[in-house]
């Protein structure tokens, strides 16, 4: 009866011992569900979502703090993606975040900008530059679409204009299926 | 992705010529080049205006040097893109707007174009050749190819700096030029094989100079007897070491730089990979011609030889056109259109794109302007359900399987269609030409590539954002923390009496050392000022 009181709680503290020395041995610092679900989304930083960017937007999901519709930017693709690395039902976007809209930049017109630096503080990516009571303008290609930079804009000089298109950033459309599905 | 290849694939490559070998599938078809070939190319007059683009080559538009009103002078540069191939004025004369006009893109999209109103005087502005192109440095060379905006004239474009700095960055030993014209209708290289084939070698060997090749083989195809005489009866070619003619087998799309390397050497240039990686570099015969005017003559890219054929034209033929020139005004030269001419397409029958409207300009890549008939283009039969016959599969030249991709690219399922090499397809338009189905392949094949460079490229926008927020966020917190770091260490002196009397102390101090060297200064000062 002792001994085997005594051999279980030795493998008890054997085992407690390991596991302990186990968490300290792999301990990873941050969550890797997190980094996996950033990478799905667009990156942004627009805060659409409700957090301040996108990577806390990946913190919450993992802990279930917030759903996976509620990226705007990243769209039904994005939620289908979201759904597939997590395992659970996609779902419509919650319109309470926004809506879907093809990608834009903003720009800033320059005639009319008054140096303040507001827009500059306000952009997640540091995609303005510019300097105080001199002009400012948008590196367009860095530009995600956020439009953080519109609501401090005290002379409302910053216009939101469709990312380019064109030449040679065109490229063929999708064909007229005929038989879709088939 | 740097494909690796093994030096025995260089060994074999550099016997390329020696025997012709195969590449999977392709095509016979009918040439129909006879009937733009009866004439000799002549130079049109000049339009009232020319229309011409400022994106005229694989690669960012160009900025315009120019503004409306100014005068131009023949070869004079008017657009600028650091990394592409610059733009320069086809005639003298005023520049009358700098526009959205349509400017021959495959998009049929209009785009910023410079409109210039010839003067007449053809007045050339200053041209500087290069002289001794025998002892110029390859990166001499290279750059001058740059600033004369010459551009791969086969069609694609390719600044040809840029393929020229790859190859001879790496051990290049030969150079093909690719005379092989293989898509029906088009002879616009053939015609400047037969008249101009000294300036082809003379071109040749400049380009072989630059890249520090050791051979040079002319590639044209077994139909083309009378370009064979040309090209070996010229003068230059008898001066000439290590150039030769080698004629392969007609069979579409030979013309295509992949499969003309295969018939040449046996070897598949790697997907993913370029012909460099086998020390080859290919570049058109017209590329050629172009860069020994702009090297030895100091003419810059301003011109070409367009094809302007096709039943729907009453006298198909051969011209050298300026950029800009209007389509219509060639038209007019070849006395106009049939009465059942019903479609305008830029290139062949196969990987041509059709023209919105006959006001579109000759550009860089305008090789072939082609009227159909309603006859030739006859109402498209209904696309119907793939039967899997794999025709399509039997003839593609990029050994590819059409009928899957197409399901693949349809449903967009992307990494399949990308593990299944759809950006290896060339889109020579095999399986559209075979399938019984007529289901329009190549279309969906563009539009997969797109999509697929698409994704690239917002994969590469996603990352710079985070990396560049990431690093925002680092910053902000560093200073946040420099700032509470600050007020620590402030608060701290504030506490400590001792520190802050010592503080006192040694500030006045410093004072009265300054105030003391100050009198002494002054007192040491008035000597002098006296």
């Amino acid at each position: 009866m002792l001994i085997s009181v005594l051999i279980i709680s030795a493998l008890g503290v054997a085992f407690g011992l390991g596991l302990g020395w186990a968490a300290l041995r792999f301990h990873v610092d941050s969550d890797p569900v997190v980094e996996r679900i950033d990478a799905l989304l667009p990156q942004t930083q627009c805060g659409q979502c409700g957090y301040p960017g996108c990577r806390p937007y990946a913190e919450a999901i993992s802990t279930e703090e917030a759903d996976i519709n509620q990226c705007p930017p990243g769209g039904d693709a994005g939620i289908r993606a979201l759904a597939d690395l997590l395992g659970r039902e996609p779902k419509p976007l919650n319109p309470e975040n926004g809506e879907e809209t093809s990608k834009t930049v903003v720009l800033i017109d320059e005639s009319r900008c008054i140096g303040c630096t507001l827009c500059i503080q306000a952009c997640p990516v540091d995609a303005i530059v510019g300097a105080a009571k001199l002009m400012h303008t948008v590196i367009a290609s860095e530009c995600t679409g956020c439009n953080l930079c519109l609501p401090p804009c005290p002379v409302d000089c910053i216009d939101i204009i469709e990312a380019e298109k064109r030449p040679p950033r065109w490229h063929r459309p999708r064909p007229q299926a005929v038989l879709d599905g088939v | 992705m740097i494909a690796m290849t093994s030096t025995h694939q260089i060994e074999l490559a550099k016997k390329a010529g020696e025997h012709t070998h195969h590449f999977h599938g392709g095509l016979r078809l009918r040439h129909n080049k006879k009937i733009s070939c009866r004439d000799p190319v002549e130079q049109p007059p000049l339009p009232k205006l020319l229309v011409v683009p400022l994106l005229q080559h694989a690669g960012d538009i160009a900025e315009p040097l120019v503004h409306v009103g100014d005068a131009v002078l023949k070869g004079q540069q008017i657009g600028q893109c650091q990394p592409c191939a610059a733009v320069h004025s086809p005639v003298s004369g005023i520049v009358d707007a700098i526009e959205e006009r349509s400017m021959s893109h495959p998009s049929g999209q209009p785009g910023l174009c410079v409109l210039i109103r010839p003067d007449g005087r053809e007045q050339w502005v200053k041209i500087n050749p290069l002289d001794d192109w025998l002892d110029a440095s390859p990166d001499k060379l290279i750059a001058h190819m740059q600033n004369c905006g010459l551009a791969g004239l086969g069609g694609a474009v390719f600044p040809t700096h840029a393929k020229m700095r790859d190859g001879r960055d790496r051990n290049t030993h030969t150079l093909i030029l690719n005379g092989v014209e293989c898509e029906p209708y088009i002879s616009c290289d053939e015609m400047l094989m037969r008249e101009q084939p000294d300036k082809i070698i003379l071109g040749a060997r400049i380009l072989r100079r630059a890249l520090g090749a050791e051979r040079v083989i002319i590639a044209i195809e077994d139909q083309m007897g009378a370009v064979e005489k040309a090209l070996t009866g010229s003068a230059e070619y008898a001066e000439s070491e290590n150039i030769s003619v080698v004629k392969v087998p007609t069979i579409y799309p030979e013309g295509g730089e992949r499969q003309l390397i295969q018939v040449l050497t046996g070897l598949e240039v790697p997907a993913g990979g370029r012909p460099s990686d086998l020390g080859l570099i290919c570049q058109n015969v017209a590329t050629a011609a172009a860069v020994a005017d702009a090297v030895t003559e100091g003419r810059p890219l301003i011109e070409r030889y367009v094809t302007v054929t096709g039943n729907g034209v009453s006298h198909p033929r051969n011209f050298r056109a300026l950029f800009g020139t209007p389509v219509s005004h060639l038209v007019d030269q070849c006395g106009g259109y049939t009465d059942d001419v019903a479609r305008l397409v830029v290139g062949g029958p196969m990987m041509g794109y059709p023209l919105d409207s006959d006001d579109a300009p000759v550009v860089k890549a305008s090789n072939c302007l082609l009227a159909l008939t309603h006859t030739d283009i006859a109402a498209p039969q209904p696309e119907m359900p793939c039967i899997r016959c794999g025709e399509c599969a039997r003839v593609c030249p990029a050994m590819l399987l059409p009928q899957q991709l197409q399901l693949q690219i349809k449903n967009e399922l992307w990494e399949p269609a990308q593990a299944y090499g759809l950006s290896a397809c060339i889109e020579c338009g095999c399986c559209d030409y075979v399938c019984p189905s007529h289901i329009p392949l190549v279309d969906w094949f563009r539009f997969g590539k797109g999509e697929l460079r698409k994704r690239v490229l917002e994969n590469e926008a996603t990352e710079l954002a985070r990396k560049r927020f990431e690093s925002r966020e680092a910053r902000l917190l560093r200073i946040k923390q420099e700032r509470a770091g600050k007020m620590a260490r402030r608060k701290q002196m504030l506490k400590d009496k001792s520190t802050q009397q010592d503080r006192i102390r040694a500030s006045i101090e410093r004072a009265e050392n300054k105030g003391r060297t100050k009198s002494h200064k002054h007192s040491n000062g008035t000597p002098d000022d006296t």
